[in-house]
């Protein structure tokens, strides 16, 4: 018994990963219709801006090295706006749905290779020699866990919470989940459409160097292909839970993480994937929309 | 009636006479180029060209005019690939041939046998997997998809018998050493008729199948599902079809590939392979090259495989300045770059919808090519 809630504690800190990812995924799907192939880069971004903010941060300051996050969110939300601003906002003016997702790829393999040619990022891993959050082990009535996964799961909890908040009271949130719904109709009732969608931008990309910072707290290191897979299961978690839903890519998150953790323990690590998208496949075909995803009727 | 009958005649003699000076132009090739050029640089290119092309024309017909996205086309070439590399092993280990003394007519036989029944179980398993997929729409379908080609990979590397050195056991996520071809580069010069044959055979069929009353039937999928479906056309029946004989002729290309290269891994069929055999690569090309424009997706595959090739080995990027130089250590960086320069200024491809055709260029009185569509 112990050891199953020890893996559900590990399957609860890789979905708070999953979940703070999969957000920027579902807000950026749910207000142009756009897989962010690019998000996974956003990771990678934040890990990198980690990698060199926290020794200056914990060598030169003597400040806690997860204070290195607040950098990491600014350098993410200013990439996640530049590539929204010179790559998809040109094409999705010109272009239909299939040239922007091809643009999304694009900018995902430029970030990936522009990482691997700069030198000091280089394409070996890097390794973040300090402790982030001084993690110990914990025993919580006979559970061994340690601080990592405990902080994980409250900080991607708050930022959840804080969102949601943010998304329905809000009148920036209001701004946002109207122009989802309708474009057309945000522009006549005086939303500014694009700067909308630039601050979602902004958002989820400051998501991501949270989760990053989750991320680097666990296994420390940081390469130029660690978003690919990463950012992968984060989206499946956003269409599990429901794309656009915002609880949706929380729970879709929550879910994937606990799948693979559990499928790693007692059934094969290798199988972990292909299990993970097996569900994705068998909820989809039962429920099309995703978990809390509303099936909207087409029109004719 | 006997106008149009002349006219496809002529067509016919014209596409025919342009095969022949493709095949002409290869055998002069091998016969004016030195052995060292022709064999050690020439020959691997087209063979991987005609995977390319396979690879290419074959997304097309999903996603150019059946109109829906996937993204796991990779894993299909992948089951072509193992399929043909184990059963050749399997023939060889079986006494039935050896890749090195057997006659050629053995040989041609042997290639054909392994690729046909690689593409035939793709066809298979596409099937079994389109009847549940082929529910979802748009971007839930590239998802659907996408897992399917990962779980394809994760299934074929825990195989048994797929791994280490073949038929034996072991995980196939490490290289399968020597697959039953396997050919070394003169064998791959000696039989480089075979992949550019099949080529463009199996591109002549996908050109017929969409000129067909098929091919119309997908089309009108493509414009308008429910309209489609409203005028009495069985929009399952069609996109299973479609989905089954993309998949058919990515495993012919999954063959191809196991004949010309020495080892295989389920890594590199993988979607996150940095390389340039990865599904995305495959979705790139055909939006560049025009979806919905078989020709294009041909333009496209050449033009982006040379484009890889000659930045990894051209001879003219040493003269490029330093700076430049030291892009070109990453070539998926400039073909990054490219791609995104050019989506931006050609938002619809190369091609868009029109098909190019030696009769069309030929006589160029308001003929439609074959196949191609009014814009």
């Amino acid at each position: 018994m112990t050891d199953f809630l020890q893996q559900v504690i590990v399957g609860l800190r890789i979905g708070s990963i999953y979940a703070l990812i999969a957000l920027g995924y579902t807000m950026v799907y749910g207000i142009i219709r756009l897989i962010n192939f690019a998000h996974g880069e956003f990771i990678m971004v934040g890990g990198y801006t980690l990698f060199f903010t926290i020794p200056i941060f914990t060598d030169s300051f003597g400040l806690p090295a997860w204070l290195g996050v607040f950098v990491a969110i600014v350098v993410c939300a200013i990439v996640g706006i530049l590539s929204e601003l010179l790559a998809y906002r040109p094409v999705r003016k010109k272009g239909n749905r299939m040239t922007a997702l091809i643009t999304a790829i694009g900018m995902s393999l430029l970030l990936q290779n522009i990482a691997q040619a700069i030198p000091a990022m280089g394409p070996n891993p890097r390794v973040i020699a300090e402790d982030i959050f001084q993690a110990g082990s914990l025993d919580i009535l006979g559970i061994t866990t340690n601080r990592t996964a405990i902080f994980t799961i409250v900080i991607a909890a708050f930022v959840m919470i804080g969102l949601q908040l943010f998304i329905q009271k809000t009148k920036l949130g209001r701004a946002m989940r109207s122009v989802s719904e309708n474009k057309a109709a945000s522009t006549l009732v005086g939303i500014n459409v694009n700067r909308t969608i630039v601050i979602t931008f902004a958002i989820g990309a400051g998501l991501a160097a949270v989760g990053a910072l989750m991320y680097c707290a666990q296994y420390r290191t940081v390469t130029n292909t660690m978003g690919s897979l990463l950012g992968l299961k984060a989206f499946v978690a956003a269409v599990l839970g429901g794309i656009g839903v915002i609880p949706g890519a929380m729970l879709g998150g929550m879910l994937i993480g606990l799948i693979e953790a559990l499928v790693t323990a007692y059934i094969s690590s290798s199988l972990a994937n292909a299990l993970v998208f097996l569900v994705l496949i068998i909820v989809l075909l039962l429920k099309p929309a995703g978990i809390m995803g509303k099936n909207v009727g087409e029109k004719v | 009636m006997t106008d149009l009958r002349k006219k496809s005649a002529r067509g016919a003699i014209i596409n025919v006479a342009g095969i022949l000076l493709l095949v002409l132009i290869v055998f002069m090739l091998s016969v004016t180029m030195s052995d060292n050029d022709f064999r050690r640089k020439l020959v691997p290119i087209m063979w991987h060209l005609c995977i390319f092309i396979l690879l290419g024309t074959s997304l097309n017909l999903i996603m150019g005019f059946l109109g829906q996205l996937t993204l796991g086309h990779m894993g299909f070439m992948g089951i072509g690939a193992y399929t043909a590399a184990l059963t050749s092993l399997a023939l060889e280990r079986a006494g039935l041939f050896d890749t090195g003394t057997a006659s050629p007519i053995l040989m041609i036989a042997v290639m054909l046998g392994c690729c046909l029944l690689g593409a035939l179980l793709a066809g298979i398993v596409s099937l079994l997997m389109g009847i549940p997929a082929l529910r979802m729409r748009g971007d839930y379908l590239a998802i659907v998809t996408l897992g399917f080609g990962l779980i394809i990979e994760n299934v074929i590397s825990n195989l048994p018998f797929a791994g280490g050195n073949g038929l034996a056991e072991g995980s196939a996520s490490s290289a399968l050493y020597k697959t039953g071809l396997g050919f070394s580069t003169t064998l791959q010069a000696q039989y480089v008729y075979f992949p550019i044959l099949l080529t463009i055979v199996s591109v002549a069929f996908m050109f017929m199948f969409i000129s067909s009353k098929y091919g119309r039937a997908i089309k009108s999928i493509r414009e308008d599902e429910i309209a489609a479906n409203a005028s009495g056309i069985n929009a399952t029946y069609y996109k299973i079809l479609t989905f089954s004989i993309s998949a058919f002729f990515a495993g012919l290309a999954g063959g191809l590939y196991a004949i010309c290269t020495g080892s295989l891994s389920t890594a590199s069929f993988s979607f996150a392979s940095p390389s340039i055999w990865n599904s995305t690569f495959i979705v790139v090309l055909v939006v560049l090259g025009g979806m919905g424009s078989l020709t294009g997706s041909i333009i496209a595959a050449v033009g982006m495989y040379m484009l890889n090739y000659e930045i990894k080995n051209g001879k003219w990027v040493a003269l490029m300045p330093q700076f430049l130089q030291n892009l070109f250590a990453f070539p998926m960086l400039i073909y990054a770059l490219v791609l995104m320069v050019f989506i931006m200024f050609r938002p619809y491809g190369l091609m868009g919808t029109y098909e190019f055709s030696l009769r069309g260029l030929l006589f160029k009185k308001g003929e439609q090519a074959i196949g191609g569509d009014v814009k």
